[in-house]
């Protein structure tokens, strides 16, 4: 190394890198795990403009205008994100671009921070528009750039796979010029209005480009052969391919796929032909295989990988290992450490100590409230000891669903049961549920946790909060205002450090004859902005052990044995904030700020 | 030169990802291959957190399996034997004493396991275990755990110590420069070599 040129970068740092050197000037997005860095990276450069969108489908329609106008432009999201933004992406599929337009989408194998493990593999096939799948960060770079290139030269939208590995992962990349290739917007009835007579000239334009996409596939420079030992060859993609380099360095052949849609036949038939078996190693669904036996050609696959969660050297050293697709003296070794006898407590994710969410899980579970979630930091809501929220599903669907339960049980369920959503969440897909509820009219209660962020994926602004990505004062949507805009005549704000005032009105709002809107109002307790209070201390010798404190789950509170041997409550003065959430439930005033003069 | 591989473990919020971050840079400033594998997202919030660095002449993988851990650099007592089995037989745990509760044990649904580091012995493991929480507030902060961890760390390299502050310098805010190379002596100084 030592070239100026090369930085160890993150893949989706690298993937903005990419952007920027193509010459991206519109980017806009919505956060997801494992996509967000590729946005808040490339919002670092002055040249390029950038946005968090309120759901990715406005984020993609948004880069879609920017390409119309022959603007590069990039919108980016997770799996999930993708399924939002799809109707607009089956359609670009058929109008095709102006400027390029590339689409990053970010799965999560193994689910570190997803709902579901959808392949959007799947997509790209039913979109048919290609999708390339870097491995490293160094190929993220370039096929960035590359794929600027494909969207241009073949008039389509492109897809830009990234995986946790590859988008966590740093590795090191060679950085190069940027260039801004500029076009004028030219107006195209044909191509851009999608009313029946104009799609069904489109469609097959479609179905050609995927031949001539093809072709490009087998000759360019996306896929390559890596021959080697030639008892097995293994088709791979994106952090497959890295497993199945470290277990077996060049002792098997490799066709290492950059381009996962469409494949390249006559490529893949011609490895095939040079190998005595062929194996596909890729994450979650058999893709490639069911594509290679649709050929003719026989194949392994999941009879000896698994379908679900991801994969490691380990797991591909071992399944490949016992297929008996290798001779005896190929079979990779199994590393193997030592393990303890003693049983490890588990470490699940908690809500953070001083999260304006506990309290108010707290006065929900105290209410013995049905309560149906949403996707956030909140969702921690189903964790014991709250063990709140009892439905998550997708974005929005707290209110979407709080509907439909409230109108089936024909109004029984209405005064115990609430949606619980973040606030940009609800500038997400709650909005239209809350519509809803406010044309087909079901007595139904929505809370808004409203931290003033977006959380989970590591302080992104949105709508609501009055800032923009660059962190500069931006249009701030009212909540309230927008609720009674909506026909809600009970919209009431609650502080959630008040467990009291979130009780009375929680009872009132389930109790009133008509729909509500409660805020559960504020922000995330790990912002910067936010001034806490010196940590809370117990007073042992007025703790009386009752751990009335411990129902809320917080991690700075903990039970150990007092100086008198009993069980007494400890606060961990590194997490507390002082919040003050456990000392209104504690009998006795045990708990008093640490900044209280010591009695004597 | 063959991989070699560091763990770093710990509870989500400690700041492993800036030790990782600072392993990076340094061993890229090195000439090695480098490939170093984050955690974001949900696990970020108190849950068990591990991030893989990984170096050498060409780096495939992005992560460390059982058995292949040269380093487990723990910032938590409980994680260092959570994560034991990514240990090569002959590898190094260096951990900080600080034991953090996590949920089961706090609502009482399980128990912190006693004399851990006693055990990790037994199992046969080399273990460097020191008390990152007080050098790191002996230093002036809490938060400097991660830096005190990776003095301690800097030991098993022959790395000389002016590489090691350019990497520091390289991941650490100016303004906590000087905290953090007192960190960074405190740790080197303590424990077994």
């Amino acid at each position: 190394m030592g070239n100026e040129n090369k930085r160890l970068l993150l893949g989706n740092a690298a993937v903005a890198r990419g952007l920027y050197e193509a010459g991206v000037t519109f980017i806009s997005s919505y956060p997801g795990t494992p996509s967000t860095e590729i946005t808040e990276e490339a919002a670092k450069f002055d040249e390029i403009y950038c946005e968090w969108a309120p759901n990715e489908k406005v984020a993609m329609e948004a880069a879609f205008g920017a390409s119309l106008a022959g603007r590069r432009s990039f919108c980016g999201q997770k799996h999930v994100g993708l399924n939002v933004a799809a109707d607009p992406l089956y359609t670009m599929s058929y109008t095709g671009v102006n400027a390029g337009m590339v689409i990053g989408v970010a799965d999560d194998a193994g689910m570190h921070s997803s709902q579901n493990e959808q392949d959007s593999r799947h997509h790209a096939i039913a979109a048919k528009v290609p999708m390339l799948e870097p491995s490293d960060s160094e190929e993220a770079l370039c096929f960035a750039k590359l794929a600027f290139e494909i969207s241009e030269s073949f008039d389509t939208p492109v897809l830009l796979k990234m995986c946790t590995r590859v988008a966590h992962s740093q590795s090191v990349v060679t950085l190069g010029e940027r260039t801004v290739p500029v076009k004028d917007y030219v107006k195209d009835i044909a191509k851009y209005v999608m009313m029946p007579g104009n799609a069904k000239k489109r469609h097959p334009f479609v179905e050609e480009r995927t031949r001539k996409l093809i072709a490009y596939a087998e000759e360019g420079p996306l896929n390559r052969v890596e021959m080697g030992g030639t008892h097995l060859g293994i088709i791979t993609a994106s952090t497959s391919y890295q497993y199945v380099k470290e277990v077996f360095g060049d002792s098997v052949s490799v066709l290492k796929l950059g381009m996962t849609n469409p494949l390249p036949e006559k490529l893949i038939r011609d490895f095939a032909s040079q190998v005595d078996k062929l194996l596909v190693v890729e994450e979650l669904d058999p893709i490639i295989e069911n594509h290679v036996k649709a050929m003719g050609i026989p194949v392994h696959g999941k009879d000896v990988l698994p379908m679900i969660d991801e994969f490691s050297q380990n797991l591909i050293a071992e399944k490949i290992g016992a297929s008996g697709l290798l001779p005896a003296e190929e079979i990779p070794v199994v590393h193997k450490g030592r393990e303890l006898s003693e049983a490890i407590p588990v470490r699940p994710p908690v809500m953070c100590a001083g999260c304006p969410h506990r309290g108010l899980f707290y006065t929900l579970k105290k209410n013995r409230c049905t309560v149906l979630g949403d996707i956030g930091c909140y969702t921690l809501g189903a964790v014991a000891p709250l063990s709140s929220i009892e439905m998550t599903l997708c974005m929005g669907a707290s209110i979407g669903a709080v509907h439909g339960f409230n109108k089936a049980t024909e109004g029984e369920s209405e005064n115990h049961t609430v949606a619980v959503i973040g606030d940009s969440t609800f500038m997400h897909s709650g909005m239209t549920g809350l519509a809803n509820v406010a044309y087909n009219q079901s007595n139904s209660t929505v809370i808004i946790l409203d931290n003033s962020i977006t959380g989970m994926t590591g302080h992104q602004q949105n709508p609501t909060t009055g800032y923009n990505i660059k962190g500069d004062p931006a249009g701030k949507i009212d909540l309230e205002a927008l609720c009674r805009a909506m026909g809600f005549n009970r919209v009431r704000v609650v502080d959630p450090y008040n467990l009291q005032e979130c009780d009375q009105v929680l009872k009132e709002e389930l109790a009133a004859a008509e729909p509500s809107v409660i805020i559960s109002r504020r922000p995330c307790a790990l912002l910067k902005y936010v001034k806490h209070n010196p940590p809370l201390r117990v007073k042992t010798d007025k703790c009386i052990g009752c751990k009335s404190c411990m129902r809320i789950g917080c991690p700075a509170v903990s039970m150990k044995p007092g100086p008198d041997g009993k069980m007494k409550a400890t606060i961990d003065n590194t997490l507390c904030v002082g919040c003050g959430v456990c000392a209104q439930l504690c009998p006795v005033d045990a708990f008093v700020s640490s900044a209280a003069p010591e009695e004597v | 030169m063959n991989t070699k591989n560091i763990m770093i473990v710990g509870v989500g919020g400690q700041g492993s990802l800036l030790a990782s971050k600072l392993l990076g840079q340094l061993f890229q400033m090195q000439g090695f291959d480098v490939k170093v594998s984050e955690v974001h997202g949900m696990s970020q919030r108190g849950g068990s957190v591990v991030t893989y660095v990984r170096y050498g002449d060409k780096v495939y993988s992005p992560v460390i399996d059982k058995g292949e851990a040269d380093f487990i650099v723990s910032f938590e007592l409980l994680e260092a034997a959570r994560w034991l089995p990514y240990l090569k037989p002959e590898g190094v745990i260096v951990t900080n004493t600080q034991q953090i509760d996590p949920m089961p044990v706090i609502t009482g649904a399980a128990a912190y396991p006693e004399d851990l580091v006693a055990k990790m012995l037994e199992s046969g493991a080399r273990v460097d275990a020191l008390d990152c929480l007080k050098l790191a507030e002996q230093a002036g902060s809490s938060k400097a755990v991660n830096i005190v961890l990776l003095g301690r760390l800097s030991h098993y390299f022959d790395i000389s110590e002016d590489v090691w502050m350019e990497a520091l310098e390289k991941v650490v805010p100016a303004r906590f420069l000087e905290m953090n190379k007192l960190a960074f002596a405190l740790g080197k100084a303590q424990g077994q070599a």
